[in-house]
């Protein structure tokens, strides 16, 4: 029974210390990811449409418009994480045995382990050998160590041991990463929050819902959007200030913050995500000029009021822009699309532009020519809001990775062995990494060996 | 001279390089092959100076940014860096018919970009505003570039072992005795993915750090994102697969092709076929 006890036990360990495992669950999550990057994650109404009803319940009871976050797909990395912590706990010691206590002599059982070895046909006694043998591997390859056992010379020599645990940095890096990431979620926020220009905010829209209170002030003073010539925006900007209890935070007075420079202040940042008008709307002004007499008025409104116009007719601003480049290829300045309705007639829609481009405006409006003289468009501004504790965990990990990989990659533990005996030169060699790469050098070696 | 002038040689000299090769795979000549290679370095010094002549260019124009904003700088930068590391593989190793089936991803790269992409420089929006975008853009290209040779080279692998299965004679003298020996093959392959994956998760890296610093959020699952992720994860399954017995050689090829596929969505499919924070201007 205990034994049967001990197999299994002994049987999940090793099903979780395989590298089969790995290589399924690294294949498994590339695969399974392909799913969220096709169905669109999140409440998408317009997507769900597009969808039958027996659809959407298949997929929401597999968490497909959340994927990344459902159960199984979590089970997945933790998998993951458990099968790269079992590898590294079974074979760290291992390793490190081959790091601290190299195998010095390599007699016969141990010459079968290795895949590379080769016997040399070298003439001469065999202290001469054992020179000439640790001559040439300090050239080509390391100081080799000497040891004499059983009337024969072993000689070993290595390069690069500790790379041998760069592949445990990489895992370590790797669970440091999902430590960042669950310090994020635990002890973080991501939030949303819209400032009118003019005004302040002490609470922020979690995504999850939630209200969340800053404890101090943020306050937008000015926002400003500017565009290239080609109609492109160029810079969105908001100048913000940080209050607490009222009085503005010596530091944070006045700061600009744009798109890629955010503001930070205890650990909560702010950055710039998206712009809107404020729901007072805007306020046009229209100039409107008599063609008899050249008499001008100005008049202002708001978006659907009747304007009445001198002589009977009436005028709607319905859309205007501060800049119709993007719209009206040849023409620039501001420009509104209106509804003029002339005295006893009927309603006509046109578009008016500044009183540069006189000529297109006097194509229409009867017996006055109406202009467009711009536009006061209060703003709001919306900031992504973030408290992320764990963010710089996560940039430990990333660099350990880094460091990792190349540790793993760019160094390989080679070793090389030599026996010289009576019966003549043995050399034995592995390689941690690449093994058909090592043996191109191997071959190489053992060729200059031969010419010693 | 301007630029787009020069990005022209540069698709003729890779149209050059890869004829070249192909005679020397014809021909069976090796001395043929050094010539293929310099045509090829010929094309990347050219395109070089182009790439460097189109950042002035951008500064002529008031915008003063790297060419690396949009579709045609990329491709343009992908078929560079693709040259790049074949040509460090090339001169540390010297098996020139590596070139016919590398040189072709860059040529093919070129043309797309000279006769159907918009080669206009425009200047960057506000979220491309940012040091990030060059170390983000050069280290996910040199890792994009590196996957590519490493797919060439397994391709060749794969046509090579199909050969002396069906019992070819290939050391007779026949074109495929220009290829470099299956165990070369299956090393090369690894050694391209070797510089690919470090610099691949550089670009991941580099972007998280970028993504953070511009919206707060390191990681949101976003598609380019998870398809990068996608490919680090088909590479380092071929990492792992390389010390499991039986995985090295064909399917090591295999998943070496299937990865680069999926690169390539990851470059391409993902802004031409899904939606998501990196659509390329124009």
């Amino acid at each position: 029974m205990t034994t049967n006890k001990r197999g299994l036990a002994q049987q999940l360990w090793d099903f979780f210390c395989s590298l089969k495992l790995s290589i399924f669950l690294l294949i498994g999550l590339a695969l399974t990811s392909i799913i969220g990057t096709i169905i669109p994650q999140g409440p998408q109404r317009e997507y769900l449409a597009t969808l039958s009803e027996m659809k959407i319940r298949l997929y929401s009871s597999l968490g497909f418009f959340d994927m990344y976050h459902s159960w199984w797909f979590i089970l997945l990395l933790y998998l993951l994480t458990l099968n790269l912590i079992c590898c590294s706990i079974k074979r760290l010691p291992r390793v490190w045995k081959i790091v601290s206590e190299p195998v010095l002599v390599m007699d016969e059982t141990f010459q079968k382990s290795l895949t590379s070895v080769k016997e040399l046909k070298l003439r001469g006694s065999k202290a001469d050998l054992k020179d000439r043998v640790a001559a040439l591997l300090k050239a080509e390859f390391a100081e080799a160590v000497v040891t004499e056992r059983d009337g024969s010379y072993h000689l070993f020599a290595q390069k690069s041991p500790y790379s041998r645990l760069g592949v445990y940095v990489v895992h370590l890096s790797i669970i440091i990463i999902f430590i960042g990431a669950l310090i994020g979620s635990f002890f973080g926020y991501k939030a949303y929050v819209n400032i009118p220009e003019g005004g302040a905010i002490s609470q922020v829209d979690s995504r999850t819902g939630k209200q969340i209170d800053l404890g101090f002030q943020v306050a937008c003073s000015k926002f400003s959007v500017s565009f290239y010539d080609t109609g492109a925006p160029k810079e969105f900007k908001s100048i913000l200030t940080v209050l607490e209890n009222g009085q503005p935070v010596k530091g944070y007075v006045d700061i600009p913050i744009v798109v890629n420079d955010p503001l930070t202040y205890k650990g909560i940042t702010f950055y710039q995500s998206s712009y809107g008008p404020t729901d007072e709307g805007a306020l046009y002004h229209i100039s409107v000029r008599d063609r008899n007499t050249g008499a001008t008025t100005k008049l202002e409104g708001r978006q659907g009021e009747r304007l009445a116009l001198p002589g009977g007719a009436f005028l709607s601003v319905m859309e205007a822009t501060q800049d119709v480049r993007p719209f009206l290829k040849d023409f620039d300045g501001p420009g509104a699309q209106v509804e003029f309705t002339p005295a006893g007639g009927k309603s006509q829609p046109f578009v008016i532009l500044s009183q540069k481009w006189d000529t297109f405006n006097a194509q229409h409006g009867g017996d006055v020519v109406i202009s467009f003289d711009g536009m006061d468009q209060k703003f709001f501004t919306g900031l992504q809001v973030a408290k992320d504790p764990g963010v710089l965990v996560v940039w430990l990990g990333c660099a350990l990775m880094v460091i990792g990989i190349c540790m793993a990659f760019f160094m390989s533990h080679k070793r090389i062995w030599a026996r010289v005996s009576d019966d003549g030169v043995t050399v034995g060699g592995s390689a941690s990494k690449n093994p058909a790469g090592f043996e191109i050098g191997f071959d190489e070696l053992v060729q200059k060996l031969n010419k010693v | 001279m301007s630029s787009s002038n020069l990005f022209n040689v540069t698709m003729i000299a890779y149209m050059v390089s890869t004829c070249i090769f192909f005679a020397m795979l014809a021909s069976r000549n090796k001395a043929v092959g050094i010539a293929g290679t310099y045509a090829a370095l010929f094309g990347f010094v050219v395109q070089t100076v182009a790439i460097g002549l189109r950042w002035k260019e951008s500064y002529d124009q008031g915008h003063g940014h790297a060419p690396l904003s949009n579709l045609y700088e990329s491709v343009v930068f992908f078929a560079w860096t693709i040259v790049l590391i074949f040509l460090v593989i090339d001169f540390k190793y010297k098996y020139r018919a590596i070139g016919f089936f590398v040189i072709p991803f860059a040529l093919f790269g070129m043309a797309w970009a000279q006769l159907s992409l918009d080669a206009g420089i425009q200047p960057l929006v506000p979220a491309l505003q940012s040091n990030w975008l060059v170390y983000h853009v050069i280290t996910c290209f040199l890792g994009y570039a590196a996957f590519a040779v490493a797919c060439g080279i397994s391709i060749m692998y794969l046509i090579r072992e199909k050969v002396e299965q069906t019992g070819g004679n290939v050391s007779a003298g026949g074109t495929l005795a220009m290829f470099p020996s299956i165990r070369i093959l299956d090393d090369l392959n690894y050694k391209a993915i070797m510089i690919g994956f470090p610099l691949l998760t550089l670009g991941i890296v580099t972007g998280a750090i970028w993504a953070n610093y511009a919206w707060g959020t390191y990681w949101s699952w976003d598609p380019k994102e998870t398809w990068s992720l996608i490919v680090w994860f088909i590479y380092a399954a071929f990492l792992h697969a390389r010390i499991t017995r039986g995985w090295v050689g064909r399917r090591a090829a295999i998943l070496s092709i299937i990865g680069f596929a999926a690169t390539i969505f990851c470059y391409l499919g993902v802004n031409l076929l899904l939606s998501g924070l990196h659509s390329y201007g124009g």
